[in-house]
């Protein structure tokens, strides 16, 4: 079978040349206006479109860049256009690729490059009272301005008809949960349609990390989505560490996986719990609640933080465990793993509670496919993606990860999922203790060399996060492009929605759980 | 059901004590609170939390609140789901500029007398997204503030002592 390099040398023999300053992955220059075609092959090879994002050059005395990045298995592959600034204009790829169309939308609302023939023109991210040409991404723009409010209107999609209502929910919501807004168009209860409005927590993240050092980047990171902080940060670093070529010491590498399979375990308990609460079996959310304090307080005692919080730094990390905190993991392991199981049978053997997970918000695996979703939800929806399996890190490469698919995406995969993920991740951890090197765990940390790019994947607990980095002509941050898995699988929840009920939205967005913050950066 | 019943005597009352030392970590801003908000609460207070623009690493430790450990309701905290209904809002933050009309909104929407507690350090004062285009920096930018409880993020017990505090219960 053909890689994607295979294929895109094949489409464009020699006019695609190797630019300059990336190692990994495979990144080619490609014309402008072959955009469209390149991304067809890419189609064509059935690649999925991981992220697509713009750079601001002209620090370099050059243009604007544009940079898809499509994936297949385990090969990742970028591809870029250059975008002069004198026509800041790109083609689209919403004709082949559906997440292209945010990608594309943010590039136009944050760079301000223009998508030739991007059917939905209307700003994300970037809301109708901002001024038509701030654009925060670009150089020029200066990030401490403060941006006066216009006159503006979002247009959001209308459904027409007798007994046609609409319903407005957001962005401050009923629960303890961070802001967006819902529009639903509905007949009675049942919902004909479902539009999200995203970027309230849009703080301006991609532009903060060019005014960070690269030390502080890794705080900030941490910070992108407050329930992923050890993969987020872990992302960036290793997108660093991969433009330095700095070796963390083995025993940081174990640590680092340790605390990612930790923050897998304990999100996941969470949310099963919460699950279980939006299907008003509060017995449940209760039990799985106190599971997850427990764990996270063997965080605070070992770790240092209930959440892992700046623990991965550049060259490793910064915490370190003894033999008595080994002993504690493994003890606090069997105990938890008990006490999961006998709530496991609860959740399973419940029938009122299967009545509302099964069949309720199902994401067809054609349609994830389709959307090129990531993480549990991909899994939940039979596609086969793990980072930790197709792009793996030690120790990643050395002890077995299990992958659970399953076909029906509905909540109860979604459910059944993570809790076979929590499964996995308690024996993971037990072998990472069972193998953790000695020695040191941090390295020191050299600056990046001017006009070089890294980029990594990470497989944190909602999926695939991916950190594309670009240091500038004087060794600093030029431009940090953060793709959590939220900004493609938010696309889905739109999906699964339809020919639900209003009153199972909850549900169904909660066995989601995307992530806000992560998204609006 | 036998399993359900047989889980919950198994489990007991997991409750803690609530640390004595409950001067920590928290700052009290402006006039002393009146008397009369002292009685109107009565014990019972009820919470709108508000995301201004968290990472949602605060709300996490909010949501812990409500767990069978902590459980804040034995102090008849109470979590509403409508600031038409709330005694305090318990914003996050920083405020994003996307956020600043919902949450004068929402502090609009709450009746007098209020209370409003910033929580973490981006609530505080913006933490590490700082003041920029698109961040307002911390709560108190956008609307009064009474307390801070600051933390990345602040622990429950420090959000639960920071609350009584607040209302000197």
């Amino acid at each position: 079978m053909n890689t994607l390099k295979d294929e895109i040398i094949s489409a464009f023999g020699n006019a695609v040349l190797q630019p300059v300053g990336c190692a990994h992955p495979t990144c080619f220059h490609v014309p402008r206006d072959s955009f469209i075609e390149a991304a067809r092959a890419m189609k064509t090879a059935d690649a999925r479109l991981v992220a697509e994002w713009a750079t601001d050059e002209s620090l370099f005395g050059r243009g604007f860049g544009i940079f898809a990045c499509f994936a297949k298995d385990s090969e990742y592959l970028i591809l870029k256009i250059e975008v002069p600034l004198d026509d800041p204009t790109f083609p689209t790829l919403t004709k082949k690729f559906v997440s292209a169309w945010r990608f594309e939308r943010q590039i136009e609302s944050l760079m301000g490059l223009v998508p030739v023939g991007h059917p939905d023109r209307r700003p994300w991210i970037k809301h109708e009272d901002w001024p038509e040409d701030a654009y925060p991404l670009r150089k020029e723009f200066d990030p401490s301005c403060s941006m006066p409010r216009v006159q503006g209107e979002y247009k959001f999609i209308r459904a027409e008809g007798e007994g046609v209502y609409e319903i407005p929910v957001g962005p401050v919501h009923a629960g303890i949960i961070e802001p967006g807004h819902f529009r639903f168009q509905a007949v009675g209860e049942d919902i004909l349609n479902l539009e999200e409005k995203l970027g309230y927590v849009h703080k301006g993240i991609e532009k903060r990390f060019e005014a960070l050092s690269w030390e502080e980047g890794s705080r900030l990171a941490g910070r992108v989505s407050g329930d992923t902080t050890v993969a987020h940060a872990l992302a960036y670093c290793r997108a660093i560490e991969a433009m330095t070529g700095c070796n963390v010491p083995e025993r940081g590498l174990w640590l680092r996986a340790l605390m990612l399979e930790r923050e897998r375990i304990a999100n996941h308990i969470g949310d099963i719990g919460a699950i279980a609460n939006d299907a008003s079996f509060a017995f449940l959310y209760y039990q799985f609640m106190r599971l997850k304090e427990g764990f996270l307080r063997i965080n605070l005692n070992l770790l240092g933080h209930r959440f892992m919080m700046d623990r991965v730094v550049l060259g490793g990390v910064a915490v370190n465990i003894n033999a008595d905190g080994i002993n504690e993991i493994y003890s606090e392991l069997d105990r938890f793993e008990k006490e999961f199981e006998r709530l496991v049978i609860i959740y399973d053997e419940n029938p009122s509670l299967e009545d509302r997970v099964r069949d309720a918000g199902i994401l067809k695996p054609e349609t994830a496919k389709e959307i090129g979703v990531v993480g549990l939800v991909a899994r939940a929806s039979g596609q086969r993606l793990d980072c930790r399996i197709q792009s793996p890190f030690p120790p990643y490469d050395r002890i077995v990860t299990k992958m659970t698919v399953l076909n029906s995406g509905d909540v109860h995969a979604r459910a059944w999922v993570r809790i076979e993920e929590i499964r996995d991740s308690m024996k993971l951890i037990r072998e990472m203790l069972r193998t953790l090197p000695s020695g040191e765990v941090k390295t020191s940390f050299n600056t990046p060399a001017p006009d070089v790019s890294g980029f990594a994947v990470v497989e944190g607990w909602r999926g695939e996060i991916v950190y594309w980095v670009q240091s500038g002509p004087k060794g600093e941050i030029n431009r940090c492009m953060v793709r959590d898995p939220s900004s493609v699988c938010w696309i889905a929840v739109e999906q699964a929605i339809h020919g639900n009920i209003v009153p199972d939205f909850p549900l169904c967005n909660k066995s989601f759980n995307q992530s806000y913050s992560g998204h609006d950066l | 059901m036998l399993r359900i019943l047989h889980q919950i005597f198994r489990t007991g009352i997991v409750t803690e004590p609530l640390p004595v030392d409950i001067e920590a970590g928290i700052e009290i801003v402006g006039e002393r609170l009146e008397e009369t908000i002292r009685k109107r609460f009565h014990r019972s207070l009820n919470i709108r939390a508000v995301d201004a623009g968290s990472c949602n690493g605060c709300e996490l430790e909010i949501h812990a609140l409500n767990n069978p450990i902590y459980n804040c309701e034995r102090f008849g905290i109470h979590f509403t789901a409508s600031p038409r209904f709330a005694d305090m809002l318990l914003v996050t933050g920083p405020v994003s500029r996307n956020m600043e009309i919902a949450l004068k909104r929402t502090y609009e929407a709450t009746p007098h007398p209020k209370l409003v507690v910033a929580v973490g350090d981006c609530g505080c004062n913006g933490g590490i997204f700082g003041k920029s285009y698109a961040s307002l920096g911390g709560i108190g930018e956008v609307i009064p503030v009474n307390a801070f409880i600051p933390g990345c993020p602040p622990k429950p017990v420090d959000l639960l002592q920071g609350i009584l505090r607040v209302i000197e219960i």
